[in-house]
């Protein structure tokens, strides 16, 4: 067995590899810090009258539930360490967690195996997703019907949110909620899973011409899924802070209708 | 080369830094140079210059120098690239360039790497499987249907994505069990070709490529100097196939429902481990290349025009080494020259009257 070229360097790279993934672990974090202690406050996700709801916390199911907020029932008692989207939380989670795209962000920049191309690997062994826990990653596809579902959810909330005092009601939350559901569909249907299932997995395009055109149409979503995922990222705080907002009344909704 | 620079391009040469990695499995270092550049120029034009002036026992693998050989693969300034298709002026006017050659694999000399270990993964990738039924020649299908696996056929196989991937990279113990992203998407042009008939590929690559080693962190996608999708077309289509036949419940009960999708036992599920498999084509007795035919009706229809059945001799087996295999390189081998896959004794161009195609008037004289 000859042996390898004998280079005393770690890496050669002069460029800045080591920015991207800096910036992964910064904006995951802060994200994740944000939406654990808005999770667990348990409060300010409704804005009653105009039946504003936050995508954290719908649907709300636990007894603590405000009315209104709860379509779904509240069933589950109201312990503060239960998050009151205790239903959808932790499939939206773990879609997530197994996204393509995340596994190589965190992969990346919280693994660091590899930091970056041709940086070497911060470990000393590696058996990849062949074994428990990260063969647990080939779950990605049941948790992406989950989060198709959860996107219906979303969308409900998002129409029954044309709502004011008076009957009907449009404002900026409105155009908030919408934004923020268009891109959740946007972000879920260009899934890898979905690609795959929707016409990937074919063998003859020729005999599938609709799932065949479905499957053109995934595909390009598909090659935005990367930025996809960091907007949808962006329109959930966002979307969360603005019903928070309004509900703590640290300012007014602008109301276009009613 | 031979014309002076200066008059070649618009700018006058500049002589720019280079460090370049010189040895051999011995040991080497970093040696420090400084060589004219041109505008215009690639890295490997550099490295020609200096072969032709102060480093003449430089070692370099080269080719086309057009991007299409894949032969000159090397890291420059650590990132894994095609010596013929990087520009110099991608880099400032002060910046020293440095070159070693592929760290993944063992070196030979100086840029020069010893390869071998992906034509050994080739050689255990199961070969396309057409339909037993359907003569060669009497391939169809549509464009829609082909043109996924047409993307991989762009592969130049330059070995970069090999190179660069570190499972094996950074985790040389991981070569065995890990066939690498060039096998990928070997494994999923085959099983996306619509004329392909074997089913046991998506466990194939489970179980025997070690598919699950790959975490999709596309350093191998970046590194391709084609511009292959590797992970979004290839690798993460197959690790869904594989989901599809081993975790996805769905699936499974649309399979039960609608009686489709019953998978024959394969030497990829009943737990057999070697890495080798035996050839694809194995077709018996015919060899479609040489000598006459001993069927009179064949050898009737063959005069009149094209007979792709044609059963022809066989000819001598080709020179194999002493793993009955043929040998990978000429480097490992005991005969000068590389030894012929269709047999010693077969010729090219191949002798008129034995194609499988006759012209209807080759019997007549000629002016």
């Amino acid at each position: 067995m000859r042996a390898r070229a004998a280079i005393a360097a770690k890496t050669l790279r002069t460029d800045r590899w080591w920015l991207a993934p800096l910036i992964t672990v910064v904006g995951l974090s802060a994200w994740v810090i944000y939406a654990t202690v808005r999770v667990f406050m348990h409060d300010f996700y409704w804005v009653a009258d105009y039946h504003y709801l936050t995508p954290f916390y719908s649907p709300c199911v636990t007894e603590r539930c405000v009315e209104g907020a709860s379509h779904f029932g509240s069933f589950l008692p109201g312990w503060w360490i239960i998050p009151d989207a205790a239903l959808t939380l932790p499939f939206l989670l773990l879609f997530r967690l197994t996204c393509y795209y995340y596994r190589k962000a965190y992969y990346r920049s919280f693994w660091l195996s590899p930091p970056a191309c041709a940086v070497p690997d911060g470990h000393d062994s590696y058996s990849g997703e062949t074994r428990f826990p990260l063969l647990g990653q080939n779950l990605h596809r049941y948790f992406f019907y989950a989060a198709a579902i959860i996107s219906l959810i979303n969308t409900w909330d998002a129409i029954y949110a044309f709502h004011s005092p008076e009957g009907f009601g449009f404002g900026l939350g409105n155009v908030i909620l919408l934004v923020n559901v268009v891109m959740l569909w946007a972000y879920t249907i260009s899934c890898h899973s979905c690609r795959h299932i929707i016409g990937g997995r074919l063998k003859h395009f020729s005999k599938h011409p609709v799932r065949y055109k479905a499957w053109t149409a995934v595909s390009w979503l598909n090659v935005r899924h990367m930025q996809l995922a960091w907007i949808t990222l962006g329109t959930l705080a966002f979307t969360d802070f603005y019903v928070m907002a309004i509900a703590a009344n640290w300012f007014n909704d602008l109301r276009f209708i009613n | 080369m031979g014309t002076d620079p200066q008059q070649a391009a618009g700018k006058p040469a500049a002589k720019r830094q280079f460090r370049i990695w010189r040895g051999d499995e011995t040991g080497g270092d970093l040696q420090d140079y400084t060589v004219e550049v041109n505008e215009g120029e690639v890295v490997l034009d550099v490295i020609h210059r200096l072969q032709a002036t102060e480093a003449p026992d430089l070692a370099c693998r080269w080719n086309c120098k057009a991007g299409k050989c894949g032969s000159c693969s090397m890291e420059i300034n650590g990132k894994p690239r095609l010596g013929c298709m990087t520009r110099m002026s991608t880099f400032e006017e002060a910046e020293t360039v440095t070159v070693t050659p592929l760290r993944t694999f063992p070196v030979i000399r100086d840029l020069v790497t010893d390869v071998s270990f992906n034509y050994e993964k080739a050689r255990e990738t199961p070969a396309f499987a057409p339909p037993a039924d359907v003569a060669p020649g009497d391939y169809r299908m549509q464009q829609i249907d082909v043109e996924r696996s047409q993307e991989f056929r762009k592969c130049i196989e330059c070995f970069l994505c090999q190179n660069v991937c570190h499972v094996i990279r950074d985790h040389d113990e991981n070569k065995p069990a890990f066939s690498g992203p060039r096998f990928f998407i070997r494994a999923s042009e085959l099983d996306m070709h619509p004329l392909d008939t074997r089913t046991d590929r998506k466990e194939y690559a489970q179980s025997e490529m070690g598919l699950g080693f790959c975490n999709i962190t596309k350093c191998c996608t970046e590194v391709c100097p084609e511009h292959i999708k590797i992970t979004d077309n290839g690798i993460i289509p197959m690790k869904e196939r594989v989901v599809d036949r081993r975790y996805d419940p769905l699936v499974w009960l649309g399979n039960k429902i609608f009686r489709r999708g019953q998978v024959p036992q394969t030497s990829a599920t009943s737990g057999h481990s070697s890495g080798a498999v035996t050839s694809g084509a194995a077709h018996g007795g015919v060899h479609s290349h040489a000598g006459g035919s001993h069927d009179s009706g064949a050898e009737r229809q063959a005069q009149q025009g094209v007979n792709w059945q044609r059963e022809v001799p066989h000819p001598t087996a080709p020179a194999v080494d002493s793993s009955g295999k043929l040998p990978l390189t000429e480097l490992t081998f005991d005969r000068a020259a590389a030894p012929s896959p269709f047999g010693d004794d077969v010729e090219f161009p191949l002798p008129a009257e034995h194609l499988n195609f006759a012209h209807p008037q080759q019997d007549e004289p000629k002016h």
